[in-house]
């Protein structure tokens, strides 16, 4: 019986030549990865075990990225907490405001994770780097503390399911509406416990920044993680962003697959997913009349360079419709300052939108942008529960840059092919 | 033997971490701070009905969404003893057994107990006993290597052991 790309990654982490599903295993970490409001709790963790020092200062990368620049005292505070461990422990990938984003934008370019890593976050978006063909989950604060100390987590090792991609997108189609057809097709708990594998011909036609938007949202199934196999684009990807050696797991022939979908890209439409859950998706032509007072567009889903470019070509010379405030938020330093010297700004500005600081702010109802009771907003970030963005009457729709900006324009969710 | 008795309080489907600690309250990771708005945005008079050693019992997905380690911490510091659900999400599992809050996966109990049962559960075995209804359910146990963590009481004190660090 062979093995999945998942598992193979798992068994060479885990000194083992061979591993099955459902073994309990333990591996060596290339990567803990923390964030301002996961890490003050893995920190008590950590200081509860005994040890003076972390497994090794360059294999942990912390990113005040949530709450910041602080909200308030007690972010500020947290942040505080985390920057004296910081610094006592000697941690290198440490972002400070100012060269920080949002992780999950920011670990990849910095070239912290390469194919045939095995990275844990305490944040469950972790899973994004699996675009990278690397294996990547999120954990909690006691997983990340124990990481820390030993260089080491503990898996379950996952059966798999696999989705052969064919064909190419539509104008206008984007990798989140791949992965929202998806999660609207198997569901939010779809891939409990297991890993989603990207593979066939139609990845090639994919950008980088379309994979990410893919496996970012792979939790949204309940996927341990989603993962790309590896192929130019990647390593090209690579080439530019990391001097990690690299290695590249391909799945066996006779690999075990729990299920397996065949998704035809052509016949992909623009996807919204309406309140309160990521699986209850609607294609645009079937969306009806959504009025909007707020559109949303950044993320560790969709801040990428991608993103905005498609955004500001929506909004380009148009006026945002009066009653919807639009905030656009950035996922990193690099990405806020190419989308400038694009001149995308100036699309953004003209148009009537506000740019914020890359922070995960109004994604998680934190800061930048939080709805009132009975506001709807369009957002291009990964999670739509009640209360997400703000008061638990509020409501969200996530949709893809292209769509967001087109309601921006409009005051109600449609496609970009109406205001074009 | 470890045992949790109480009344259960009973939710749905997909409880995401959103609902049982939103995230304007992820300013603070005092457990006893957390615990006052835990399920707030899903139940506003859950705080003011729980006491200590009552059980969750809810459908499937539990604890789906972020993997704040807040949301089983607010849970265990509301005095919830022990979570019975359909299935649970990942990270959600694995920080409940890392923390030390009990949770079973067990599909028949979860749908068939009622808001207000008065219910038992014996880890060691896995059994549900459902004293109001007067029935008997049976959960699949622990791997060997979860127990170890379990009677470790965490991933803390299992790691502590393994390093032989006892100060
Ligand atoms: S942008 Fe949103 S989903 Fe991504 S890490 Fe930040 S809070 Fe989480």
């Amino acid at each position: 019986m062979g093995m999945t790309m998942t598992q193979k990654i798992l068994a060479a982490h885990a000194g083992l030549d061979k591993v099955q599903a459902g073994e309990l295993i333990k591996a060596k970490l290339d990567l803990v990865l923390g964030n301002d409001v996961t890490t003050p709790v893995a920190i008590k963790e950590f200081n509860k075990i005994g040890v003076d020092k972390v497994f090794d200062a360059n294999k942990i990368a912390i990113v005040p990225d949530h709450f910041t620049p602080n909200k308030d005292i007690k972010s500020a505070e947290q942040c505080k907490y985390v920057r004296e461990f910081v610094q006592e422990k000697e941690i290198v990938n440490y972002f400070e405001i100012g060269q920080m984003g949002i992780e999950h934008v920011l670990i990849p370019e910095k070239g912290l994770v390469v194919a045939g890593d095995v990275v844990i976050g305490a944040d469950s978006h972790t899973c994004t780097y699996g675009a990278l063909g690397a294996f990547s989950t999120g954990i909690g604060s006691t997983d990340m503390a124990a990481g820390m100390a030993t260089g080491e987590a503990w898996f379950k090792v996952p059966e798999a399911i696999k989705f052969e991609l064919k064909g190419s997108l539509k104008p206008w189609v984007s990798g989140k509406d791949i992965i929202l057809h998806i999660i609207g097709m198997i569901g939010v708990d779809g891939a409990l416990y297991q890993s989603m594998e990207f593979t066939g011909e139609g990845v090639s036609a994919l950008s980088m920044d379309a994979r990410f938007t893919i496996t970012n949202m792979a939790i949204e199934a309940g996927a341990k993680n989603g993962i790309f196999e590896v192929d130019d684009k990647t390593i090209a990807y690579m080439k530019e962003h990391s001097q990690k050696p690299y290695t590249e797991y391909k799945a066996d022939e006779d690999a075990v697959y729990t299920k397996t979908f065949e998704i035809n890209l052509d016949d992909i439409k623009p996807t919204v997913a309406f309140p309160h859950l990521p699986d209850n998706t609607r294609t645009i032509d079937n969306v009806g009349e959504v009025k909007i007072d707020q559109v949303v567009i950044g993320s560790c889903t969709n801040g990428r360079m991608e993103d905005l470019r498609v955004a500001a070509k929506v909004l380009r010379g148009k006026k945002i419709h009066p009653y919807v405030r639009t905030i656009i938020f950035p996922g990193s330093q690099k990405v806020y300052l190419q989308a400038m010297e694009e001149g995308l700004f100036k699309d953004f500005v003209e148009a009537g939108a506000v740019v914020s600081t890359p922070t995960c702010g109004p994604c998680l109802g934190g800061h930048m942008g939080i709805l009132a009771k009975g506001e709807r907003a369009v957002a291009t970030t990964n999670r739509n529960f009640v209360g997400r963005m703000g008061h638990p009457e509020s409501e969200v729709y996530l949709a893809s840059p292209a769509v967001a900006a087109a309601s921006a324009v409009a005051g109600k969710i449609v496609s970009p092919e109406e205001v074009m | 033997m470890m045992q949790a008795q109480g009344k259960v309080i009973k939710y749905g489907d997909n409880v995401d971490t959103d609902v049982i600690i939103p995230a304007r309250y992820l300013n603070t990771s005092d457990p006893q701070e957390l615990a006052k708005y835990c399920m707030e945005d899903l139940d506003k008079t859950f705080i003011d009905r729980v006491n200590s050693g009552d059980i969750m019992v809810a459908g499937r997905n539990f604890g789906c969404g972020s993997s704040r380690e807040h949301a089983p911490i607010a849970i265990k510091a509301a005095g919830i003893s022990c979570v019975i659900a359909k299935t649970f999400a990942r990270i959600f599992y694995r920080n409940a057994i890392n923390i030390g809050l009990p949770i079973l996966e067990c599909p028949e109990a979860a749908a068939d107990i009622k808001e207000g049962d008065e219910v038992k559960v014996d880890f060691d075995t896995g059994e549900i006993i459902n004293i109001t209804q007067n029935k008997v359910y049976k959960s699949t146990p622990f791997p060997q290597f979860m127990q170890e963590l379990i009677s470790a009481n965490g991933l803390i004190e299992y790691i502590r052991k393994q390093l032989g660090i006892n100060n």
